[in-house]
């Protein structure tokens, strides 16, 4: 009792602390300015129309948790979608995610000119926002696409296989152009990350006794990597799960019997087509809780391992 | 021969070493990643130089056979009719590519820096709400940014495509991450004892220690404004950005096949010249060199 009237008596009041702090307040200023404006205004006004029906051109209509009951019990097709993104992003958020911190690594052993060239190699695909048509040409469902007529020239098949209609495949495709372009801004955070890595510390390692370069990856560099592989945790998720652009340009949209439909797809069929904003408002909050739920899953887990 | 290959390490006198079977290993592993990278935009630059007849041959050649600039010269052309000089695209997009990526990365390293390195009230909600809106998809709250943006009257303005993306939380959050190992909290503190305001901490300590990470900024910044088409923002025809043109003449059917990947390219070349400059000038002695 006494020590608690003792701690509040030291306690600074919240006044001063604010007023202790402006400089870093002013330093925020600018960007929370930006943010609260154009990102938070946005995101409340649209968890709010989620409980509503809202055509955008009469008011929205209040409906409680109607386009969230909706979803689950009437529309087979956000089944069939919820089911995809999972996949999708259960395939390739991990393989992308590990391939670039793998590929960093190696990377970074290398001196300056090599390195850089192969940073660029590894990601270009990502550089350029839609470059991923190309493979619609590679792929492409008639004998003269580069795939389909290399297999006949083989002799491994006698007729075009419809890569990019046919369902049995053209999930395949679409996984191939995702991890493809999965080296992205997670990947180049990594090569920056270990371009900042203290290297003193593996100095004083290898004379402790580190006795290979896994052993200094998993006890010195992934320890001093943390921020970074948080950060590449976030982009990851959010790349994973918002899978659909590539799925929309490559196999078209919808694609044949949804085979490659995801819950952004279908978020995109409502909002832009539709034009019911209330439901597809209610899918982005949706799609926000797997993505939340995730990250608060790997957050753990990547905070055991550092 | 490989040897030179690798960078050196710091100078240490103990080695680890590598056996010849790992470095061969490591390179065969790069070299097929690096093909499976590369193969397809090396592709979509031979088929920007392809004769029409190549581009529709059959069987399809990876490589070229006549060579020719065809395809480009026919989106010079076609500039040629529009309506504003291509100048004016090429300025609007310089320009809003240029002043975004500078402000951007001032702003959210200027942001990051507090989150990551002060404590003061209302910290952690501020982090917490910045990664939580990355993952909130943007296609929804279009409308609401939409009638904010015509609220404000910047319809049809550089506005309208330079001040939504400078709120994106993405650059803050990579700043933050790298801002909380690289700056040690022993030299800020030497720093205020001597007497130098936050403003000058950030700018002379905190920025100069984070330089891989606003290099990567910049990249990132400048690839997501050079792509916009400002598409529901912008409806005057001059101040259109230049990727809003060019993907209007590369829809225009098979007849502009060959145009539509010479577009992919031309687009292809601003990113890539920021990429390799700042790669480039991520030089091995940095971040902790200047604290000791």
């Amino acid at each position: 009792m006494r020590l608690a009237k003792k701690k509040d008596a030291y306690a600074i009041p919240m006044k001063k602390q604010i007023w202790n702090a402006r400089a870093s307040y002013i330093l925020l200023a600018p960007f929370l300015l930006l943010f609260t404006v154009f990102i938070v205004i946005p995101i409340i006004s649209s968890i709010v129309l989620s409980f509503t029906s809202f055509n955008m051109l009469q008011m929205p209509k209040f409906v409680g948790f109607d386009n969230y009951i909706r979803m689950f019990l009437e529309d087979d097709i956000f089944v069939k979608a919820l089911k995809n993104t999972l996949v999708f992003a259960l395939i390739t958020g991990p393989i992308g995610y590990i391939l670039s911190f793998v590929i960093a690594w190696l990377i970074n052993e290398m001196n300056h000119v090599f390195r850089w060239l192969l940073v660029l190699i590894m990601y270009a695909p990502t550089l350029s926002g839609n470059i991923y048509y190309i493979w619609t040409f590679i792929f492409s469902g008639d004998s003269k696409g580069l795939v389909n007529s290399s297999l006949i020239k083989m002799g491994i098949i006698n007729d075009p296989i419809q890569w990019l209609t046919d369902s049995s495949y053209n999930v395949s495709v679409v996984l191939v152009v995702i991890i493809w372009m999965s080296l992205g801004s997670g990947f180049l955070a990594f090569v920056a990350g270990f371009n900042a890595l203290d290297r003193s510390y593996f100095e004083a390692a290898a004379i402790d006794g580190v006795r290979n370069r896994f052993e200094e990856l998993w006890y010195i560099t992934i320890p001093q990597m943390g921020p970074q592989l948080l950060f590449g945790a976030v982009m990851s998720i959010s790349g994973a799960f918002a899978v659909g652009y590539a799925n929309a340009a490559i196999t078209g949209f919808p694609s044949s019997n949804y085979s490659t439909h995801t819950l952004l797809l279908h978020m995109l069929d409502y909002g832009t087509i539709r034009f019911e904003m209330g439901y597809a408002s209610a899918l982005a909050v949706v799609l926000f809780g797997i993505m939340l739920v995730t990250w608060i899953a790997i957050k753990k887990l990547l905070s055991k391992i550092s | 021969m490989a040897l030179k290959l690798f960078r050196k390490r710091a100078k240490s006198k103990v080695k680890l070493s590598r056996s010849f079977g790992g470095t061969l290993m490591i390179f065969l592993f790069l070299i097929i990643v690096g093909a499976f990278m590369a193969l397809p935009i090396v592709y979509s630059v031979i088929q920007s130089i392809k004769p029409f007849d190549e581009i529709f041959a059959y069987p399809p050649k990876f490589f070229v056979k006549r060579p020719t600039f065809d395809n480009y010269i026919q989106v010079y052309l076609l500039c040629q009719n529009l309506w504003v000089p291509l100048s004016r695209y090429l300025f609007n997009s310089f320009f809003i590519a240029g002043v975004g990526t500078f402000v951007y990365v001032i702003i959210a390293s200027m942001a990051a820096f507090p989150l990551s390195k002060h404590k003061f009230p209302a910290k952690t909600a501020i982090s917490l709400l910045i990664i939580w809106a990355l993952l909130f998809r943007p296609e929804v709250t279009g409308v609401a940014q939409y009638m904010i943006i015509s609220k404000l009257s910047m319809i049809d303005t550089y506005w309208s495509m330079l001040l939504p993306p400078l709120a994106g939380t993405f650059g803050v959050f990579l700043m933050m991450q790298f801002m909380q190992t690289a700056i040690p909290d022993s030299v800020l503190e030497a720093a205020r004892i001597d007497g130098a305001s936050e403003y000058k901490i950030f700018f002379r300590i905190a920025m100069p220690s984070v330089k891989p990470a606003w290099l990567t900024l910049i990249i990132f910044t400048f690839q997501s404004f050079w792509n916009a088409t400002g598409v529901s923002y912008i409806y005057d025809e001059s101040l259109k950005p230049l990727p809003s043109v060019l993907s209007s003449i590369s829809s225009g059917g098979l007849a502009r096949a060959g145009a539509s990947s010479a577009v992919a390219v031309i687009l292809l070349v601003p990113p890539i010249v920021i990429f390799i400059i700042s790669q480039s000038s991520m030089t091995e002695t940095m971040a902790h060199t200047g604290l000791k």
